[in-house]
C-alpha cells in the first residue's frame, strides 16, 4: 500500500470583495470551501469541474501560490501551511506546477535555456556549465533537442511550448506536479502527444500528479482517481471506473451526460441542466447544487450535505445517500 | 430537399504578408443544402475560420483577399458582390455567430439596443416593434426574464447567456444560413449541451441551414448531418457524419479520431499523429499531410492528390483511393486492429 504524499484537510480560500469609496470589505467569494482529499504516492488524481468551480484555486493553494484562508496541507507528512517563505521556496523543488497557457507562462524575453535553467539556479545549482548540461538533458527527456535551448518561446508551437513548461517543472526532480489544464489550449493531435509524454514521465521518474482539467475524457484517460468539484466544493471522489460507470452525485451524472462523444451510434439519456452555475460570492444555502438539481429535496435547501464515504473508496456529498 | 443554399467552388483566399503570400484557403469546394447542418472540422490553422469569413466577405483586406473561386449563395456569386449588397446579406440572409461571445457584443450598449439596431437595419419597423420582437427572440432562445435582460449590458450576463443573445440576434431576420464559428468552444460542457440543443431546435423548427465550424468531433457527432474535414487549407475528406466517424477514409481523419481519449475504452497509450500542422505556404507540391502520414509513399510527395469521389457522395483526398494504386483493404483493417 502506497503512502499518502499529499493530504488536504478542510482547505478554504475566500477572496475578499471590496467595494464602496473606502474599499471596505463588502463580501467574500468562497472560491474553495472546505475541500479535503489525499493523493497517494505515484498516483494521478484528476480534478474536474466547470469554470469557476475552484479547481485552479485549489491547485494553487496547495503550492501556496495563493495563500489558503484555512485548512491543512500536508506534504510528505509535514504540514506546510505554516512554513515561512524561505522554507516554502526550498520545498517547491519537490512540488511543481504546469500551467494551462503555454503562451503566457513562458517569459518571452528569455531563451529556453534560461527558462528551464532558472529553477535549477534557485535551488542551488550555481555552476553554469552544469546547468547547461542539465537543461540539455531535460529538453531531450521531453522530446526537444539541444539546439532548441538558445531559442525564444515565440519560435515554438503550442505543443512544443507545453513541453518546455514540462521540462521546467521537471528540472529539480520533483515528487509532485500540479498540472493545471495542461492540454486545454492544444489541438487534438498535439494533445495526445503531450498526454502520452506525461504518462511516460510519470513512470520514468515516479511522479505524482494532481491533474486539473475540464475535459472529462482527458481526465478519464490519464487519472487513477477523479474528484468532481462544484462551486468550491468537492461533490464526488472515487476511482475513475466507478465514477464514469456509476456516478452517484446528480451533478456528476449531468456532467457526464453532457459530454459529446464522437460515436454516432451511442444514444444516451441526456440530462440537460438548466441555468448557470450560481455566483460563488452568494452561493445557495444548503447543498450548492440544489438550484439546478433535478432530484432536489427540501432538506437540500437547508443543510449542507457532508462529504462522506458511502461505499468503499467512494466519497459523495449528497443527501440522497445519507 | 437538396436545394443548395451555399456552394463554394475552388475558393482561394490568400493573405499577402511581409513574409510572402500565404494560401490560408487553398481551393475549397463544398455545398450546404437547405435545412442541413454541415460541420467543418480541423485543427487550428487549417483554414476553417477563414473559409467562413470569406463567405461573409469579412476577411480583413489587406492583407487577405479572395483570389479565386466562387461563393454561390442561392443564385448569386458573392465574390464580386458590392459592399452595399453584402450589407443586405449579412445578418439578414446569412448570419454568423462567433466563438467568443464577449468580444462580439459591444460592451457599451444594452443588449436591447444592439438587437434593435440589427433588426431596424434590415426591416422597416418601429423601435417599439423591434424591441418587442427582440424580447420574443430572447424568450425563444431560453433566456429567463427576457423583458429585464434586454436592458442589461453584456457584462451582466454569463458566457452561456451571451452566446444565447448572439444566437437570438442572428435569428432576428430569419436567415437561410447560419454560420457558427466554434460557438461552444468557450463554454462549459453543461452549457455547451444547452446551446447545442438550442441550435438543433432552431434548425428543425425554422429549417435554417447551419455551417458549424469546430475542432471537436464530439460536437460534430451531436448535431451535424454532414462533415467536411479540412487540413492545411484544403478539404481532405467529406461525407455523412456517421460514415466519417465510423469509417474514416483519409489517414488524417483516422489519426484524428484515434487520438481522442475515449470515455469507453481502457487503452493506456493514446495514438498520436507525429509532428504538427504545417504552416501554409505557396508552391507546395504533394499531399499536405504526407510528412506526417504513416501510409505515405513516393507519389504522395511528388503530386497533389485529387479529391477522389467515393460511393454515397463521399470524397477523400488520398492516393490510396486511386484504383491504380491497388486496394485499400489492408489499410482499413489497421485502424480496427490497433
Amino acid at each position: 500500500m502506497a503512502k499518502p504524499l499529499l493530504e488536504i484537510n478542510g482547505l478554504k480560500k475566500y477572496f475578499d470583495v471590496k467595494g464602496g469609496v473606502f474599499g471596505r470589505k463588502v463580501g467574500e467569494v468562497k472560491a474553495v470551501d472546505d475541500v479535503s482529499f489525499t493523493v497517494m504516492e505515484g498516483e494521478i488524481l484528476g480534478i474536474v469541474g466547470e469554470s469557476g468551480c475552484g479547481k485552479s484555486t485549489t491547485g494553487k493553494s496547495i503550492l501556496r501560490l495563493i495563500e489558503p484562508t484555512e485548512g491543512e496541507v500536508k506534504f510528505d507528512d509535514r504540514d506546510i501551511t505554516g512554513l515561512d517563505e524561505d522554507a516554502m521556496r526550498k520545498l517547491r523543488g519537490d512540488m511543481q506546477i504546469i500551467f494551462q497557457d503555454p503562451y503566457a507562462s513562458l517569459n518571452p524575453r528569455h531563451t529556453v535555456e534560461k527558462i528551464v535553467g532558472e529553477p535549477l539556479l534557485v535551488h542551488g545549482m550555481t555552476s553554469a556549465g552544469k546547468r547547461k548540461e542539465r537543461v540539455k538533458e531535460l529538453l531531450e527527456v521531453v522530446g526537444l533537442s539541444e539546439y532548441h535551448a538558445s531559442r525564444y518561446p515565440h519560435q515554438f508551437s503550442g505543443g512544443q511550448r507545453q513541453r518546455i513548461g514540462i521540462a521546467r517543472a521537471l528540472a529539480n526532480n520533483p515528487k509532485l506536479i500540479i498540472c493545471d489544464e495542461p492540454v486545454s489550449a492544444l489541438d487534438v493531435s498535439v494533445q495526445s502527444q503531450i498526454l502520452n509524454l506525461m504518462e511516460e514521465l510519470r513512470e520514468e521518474f515516479n511522479l505524482t500528479y494532481v491533474f486539473i482539467a475540464h475535459d472529462l475524457s482527458v481526465v478519464k484517460h490519464i487519472s487513477h482517481r477523479v474528484g468532481v468539484m462544484y462551486l468550491g466544493r468537492m461533490v464526488e471522489l472515487t476511482d475513475k471506473d466507478k465514477l464514469y460507470d456509476d456516478p452517484k452525485h446528480p451533478y456528476t451524472q449531468a456532467l457526464l451526460s453532457a459530454v459529446p462523444t464522437p460515436d454516432p451510434d451511442e444514444k444516451r439519456e441526456r440530462v440537460i441542466l438548466e441555468g448557470d452555475v450560481p455566483s460563488p460570492s452568494n452561493p445557495p444555502t444548503g447543498c450548492a447544487f440544489h438550484t439546478r438539481c433535478p432530484q432536489a429535496m427540501d432538506i437540500c435547501k437547508e443543510v449542507r450535505p457532508r462529504f462522506e464515504e458511502i461505499e468503499d473508496n467512494h466519497f459523495v456529498a449528497c443527501h440522497l445517500y445519507t | 430537399m437538396s436545394d443548395i443554399v451555399l456552394e463554394l467552388k475552388d475558393l482561394h483566399t490568400h493573405f499577402f504578408t511581409d513574409s510572402g503570400e500565404v494560401p490560408a484557403v487553398d481551393g475549397v469546394s463544398l455545398t450546404v443544402n437547405k435545412g442541413e447542418v454541415v460541420g467543418i472540422v480541423g485543427e487550428s490553422g487549417c483554414g476553417k475560420s477563414v473559409t467562413s469569413l470569406s463567405v461573409m466577405q469579412l476577411v480583413p483586406n489587406p492583407p487577405g483577399r479572395i483570389v479565386g473561386g466562387e461563393i454561390n449563395f442561392k443564385d448569386e456569386n458573392l465574390v464580386n458582390a458590392s459592399n452595399k449588397r453584402m450589407k443586405q446579406i449579412r445578418g439578414n440572409e446569412i448570419a454568423m455567430i462567433f466563438q467568443e461571445p464577449m468580444t462580439s457584443l459591444d460592451p457599451l450598449f444594452k443588449i436591447g439596443n444592439q438587437m434593435v439596431e440589427g433588426i431596424r437595419l434590415h426591416e422597416k419597423v418601429s423601435k417599439q416593434e423591434a424591441r418587442n420582437r427582440s424580447i420574443e427572440l430572447l424568450k425563444l432562445v431560453g433566456i429567463p426574464r427576457a423583458d429585464e435582460v434586454i436592458d442589461d449590458y453584456p457584462h451582466q450576463l454569463s458566457g452561456g447567456m451571451r452566446q444565447r443573445v448572439m444566437i437570438a440576434m442572428s435569428m432576428a431576420c430569419n436567415p437561410e444560413l447560419l454560420i457558427a464559428d466554434e460557438p461552444t468552444t468557450a463554454l462549459d460542457v453543461t452549457i455547451q449541451a444547452q446551446i447545442l440543443d438550442l441550435m438543433r431546435n432552431l434548425n428543425k423548427e425554422k429549417d435554417t441551414a447551419i455551417m458549424l465550424i469546430t475542432h471537436d468531433l464530439g460536437v460534430v457527432a451531436e448535431i451535424c448531418d454532414r462533415v467536411v474535414v479540412m487540413y492545411a487549407g484544403q478539404v481532405i475528406e467529406e461525407g455523412t457524419t456517421r460514415e466519417i466517424l465510423k469509417a474514416p477514409n483519409h489517414p488524417y481523419t483516422k489519426g484524428l479520431i484515434r487520438s481522442l481519449p475515449n470515455m469507453k475504452q481502457k487503452e493506456q497509450k493514446l495514438y498520436s499523429i507525429p509532428g504538427t500542422v504545417p504552416k501554409p505556404k505557396m508552391g507546395r507540391i504533394g499531399c499536405r499531410f504526407a510528412p506526417r502520414c504513416e501510409f505515405a509513399f513516393d507519389r504522395c510527395f511528388q503530386e497533389d492528390p485529387a479529391l477522389y469521389q467515393l460511393e454515397n457522395g463521399r470524397s477523400s483526398r488520398c492516393f490510396l483511393n486511386d484504383k491504380t494504386e491497388g486496394s485499400l483493404t489492408g489499410n482499413g483493417e489497421t485502424i480496427v486492429g490497433n
